[in-house]
């Protein structure tokens, strides 16, 4: 789905984007009565410092209003920009300050929701998609931490052997499944129905403290992390 | 991966640990676990270990050390990254060291 | 200061129990999901690879000069301290511990990032350690990140150390999202060529990274410094609010509008005002401190 179709499904009562060296800005009508904020990686950008502060600007603008309407997050992403500038000009340092911002608009009454349509791989996608404190994703979506070519070649094993071992379990390989699978996304939209219904439909749900490890649990992805955790938990509060 | 087990015949370990860890495994590396859980005169080993086919250099280590150290009531446990037989036998030796130190 | 007579015990050639045993006060540590309780991973075997007893991390509690603290600290030996499912929930976990009894945690970083044969578990784990920083920073608990480890702290690693109110950093420390070796691989190597130590360290390493603002304690590879550094970093307010992040939103546009044309980390540390910056790789501590210290930026109240 072009990003254009997704924004009239999502805002039949209408929207207004700019959209200006792979990022977008903007807001979007859920219903008569109320706009939710809008904000993107389009065009499978790679997110170096430029994108990444330029877009926890905008985030923190959002989060400093005293209003509660939510902020969608549109993602079309590469990987992070892999170049000597960026990490020269600590590039670890404005993606961690983009996933603050995101945590600081949630945390303020700003509800962040992303919505995965396109490509997000590796730190951008950490950044980005992983760092709003929702994350639904429509069918054309490809997250992946890396590809399998790349992966190959780093673990110096053959990419058939890969494949191969992919069959078996969803804890490594890209694709929207195994990511659905680990926990990462909550749900999968339909793009033939009205998305502005479902978007409507996820708000109304409640928020909770981050469910991804139990939903990991719950589908079979991550069969450890969730109880891993607790128990460490457990025991640090037990010793006191 | 392929998993190795020896029981064999030790004098008692000293000291009252109950458990130890020595080493990482790494490349040329191995981690060992000791814990004091097994009759007196009696050690248990279980290796896993990347490198199929040493089954006999596993044996002759782990009985050279039964042999000379005190182990007994030691299970031993062990990930071996890919260790050569003197590092193992080094391992080995700095576990039971740390079993018999005071807490 | 450090007492000459001591003996200097190196950070960067330490294991990870072994800097534990040293940073902590005496008799101190308790250890939670010790390698006796064989957590292990539960992908390795499908690859054939060797598991470890804790999972490359070792999570406990213990003190520092007195004060009670979380303390977690990462092998970089065992499959280069990456980050894997059971690895990042022992973290997470310890982190949901820290918000709920608002007790400082120091994270002993040693890591080149998520571990590829059990990619989406670590990139998720990533993402939760980060929130959890985060809302244990919003109680009141400080995170302090340690690093100087022999692999360096890359990729999702480099992510949870941007939310640590503050990081403590030795010359051998490196912090980059992306390694020179996967710059170089995808960009070629007039882009970064990842053989050339010293680019690496000019461009990632720990001076570079202090001068900038992107680390707040600068100590020699020594335990005794990580731990005094660690208490310094200790007494640090970590404040996470509004005020913070928007200080931090302006030096960081800052440090673009001042550096964002800069070729190279000499030309960076020539507009601070650095005098000889072609010398500061030479520059033993002492000369270094006295100069980055006052031409420095710094993150105070801004990270």
């Amino acid at each position: 789905m072009q990003l254009a179709d997704i924004l009239s499904s999502l805002f039949p009562a209408g929207h207004e984007i700019t959209q200006a060296d792979g990022l977008v800005t903007g807001w979007g009508r859920l219903d008569q009565q109320n706009r939710i904020d809008l904000i993107g990686i389009a065009g499978k950008t790679y997110p170096g410092v430029d994108e990444a502060i330029a877009l926890a600007g905008h985030i923190l603008s959002v989060a400093r209003r005293p209003d509660s309407s939510p902020l969608l997050f549109l993602v079309d992403s590469g990987s992070q920009r892999m170049s000597r500038r960026d990490e020269l000009l600590g590039l670890s340092e404005a993606l961690a300050h983009l996933a603050k911002a995101l945590w600081q608009a949630e945390h303020a009454g700003h509800r962040t929701v992303g919505l995965l349509y396109g490509g997000s791989a590796a730190g951008a996608f950490i950044a980005t998609a992983l760092a709003c404190g929702s994350l639904v994703a429509l069918p054309t979506a490809w997250p992946e931490v890396m590809d399998l070519p790349s992966m190959a070649r780093v673990t110096k094993l053959p990419l058939a052997t890969l494949k191969e071992k992919a069959e078996t379990t969803p804890v490594f390989a890209p694709g929207l499944d195994n990511l659905l699978a680990t926990g990462a996304i909550a749900e999968v939209w339909d793009p033939a129905a009205s998305l502005n219904a479902q978007l409507a439909a996820f708000l109304a749900k409640p928020v909770s403290r981050d469910p991804r490890a139990q939903w990991g649990a719950d589908r079979g992805g991550r069969p450890k992390a969730a109880m891993i955790a607790a128990e460490v938990e457990r025991l640090a509060l037990l010793h006191g | 991966m392929e998993n190795l087990l020896y029981e064999l015949k030790s004098t008692q370990t000293g000291g009252t640990r109950a458990v130890a860890l020595v080493g990482v495994v790494a490349s040329g590396n191995l981690e060992i676990l000791l814990e004091r859980r097994e009759a007196p005169d009696r050690c248990v080993i279980e290796i896993a270990t990347p490198a199929h086919g040493f089954a006999e250099l596993w044996a002759a280590v782990t009985e050279d050390f039964a042999a000379r150290a005190a182990a007994g009531g030691l299970r031993i446990t062990i990930n071996d990254g890919g260790a050569r037989p003197d590092m193992v036998a080094l391992r080995l030796a700095q576990g039971v060291r740390l079993m018999e130190k005071p807490e | 200061m450090t007492d000459p007579r001591t003996l200097r015990r190196s950070w960067y050639e330490e294991s990870a129990r072994g800097r534990l045993l040293h940073l902590l006060d005496a008799d101190s540590f308790t250890e939670f999901l010790g390698p006796e309780r064989r957590e292990t991973s539960p992908h390795l075997s499908l690859f054939d690879l060797p598991r470890q007893f804790d999972d490359g991390i070792i999570v406990g509690a213990g003190r520092i000069d007195g004060r009670p603290v979380l303390v977690a600290a990462q092998e970089g030996r065992f499959m280069g301290g990456a980050i894997g499912e059971v690895h990042g929930a022992k973290l997470t976990g310890l982190l949901h511990a820290a918000a709920k009894m608002r007790r400082d945690i120091v994270i002993l970083f040693d890591t080149g990032g998520v571990r590829l044969q059990e990619a989406n578990a670590g990139e998720l784990a990533i993402s939760e350690i980060m929130r959890a920083v985060l809302e244990a920073r919003s109680e009141g608990a400080r995170v302090i990140g340690l690093l100087g480890g022999r692999a360096g702290c890359y990729g999702g690693g480099s992510l949870i150390a941007g939310c640590c109110s503050a990081l403590v950093i030795s010359e051998q420390g490196r912090l980059s999202v992306s390694g020179p070796e996967v710059i170089e691989t995808n960009k070629g190597v007039e882009e970064f060529d990842s053989r050339d130590r010293a680019l690496v360290w000019r461009t990632m390493g720990g001076k570079h990274r202090y001068l900038i603002g992107g680390a707040d304690v600068f100590v020699e590879d020594d335990i005794a410094a990580f731990r005094a550094g660690a208490i310094a970093a200790l007494q640090r307010p970590a404040t996470l609010d509004p005020t913070v992040l928007q200080a931090e939103q302006t030096r960081l546009e800052h440090r673009l509008r001042h550096f964002g044309d800069a070729h190279d980390a000499t030309e960076i540390w020539a507009r601070l005002h650095v005098d000889d910056p072609r010398e500061i790789p030479e520059r033993d501590i002492a000369a270094f401190l006295t100069t980055a210290n006052s031409h420095r930026e710094n993150a105070d109240a801004a990270r």
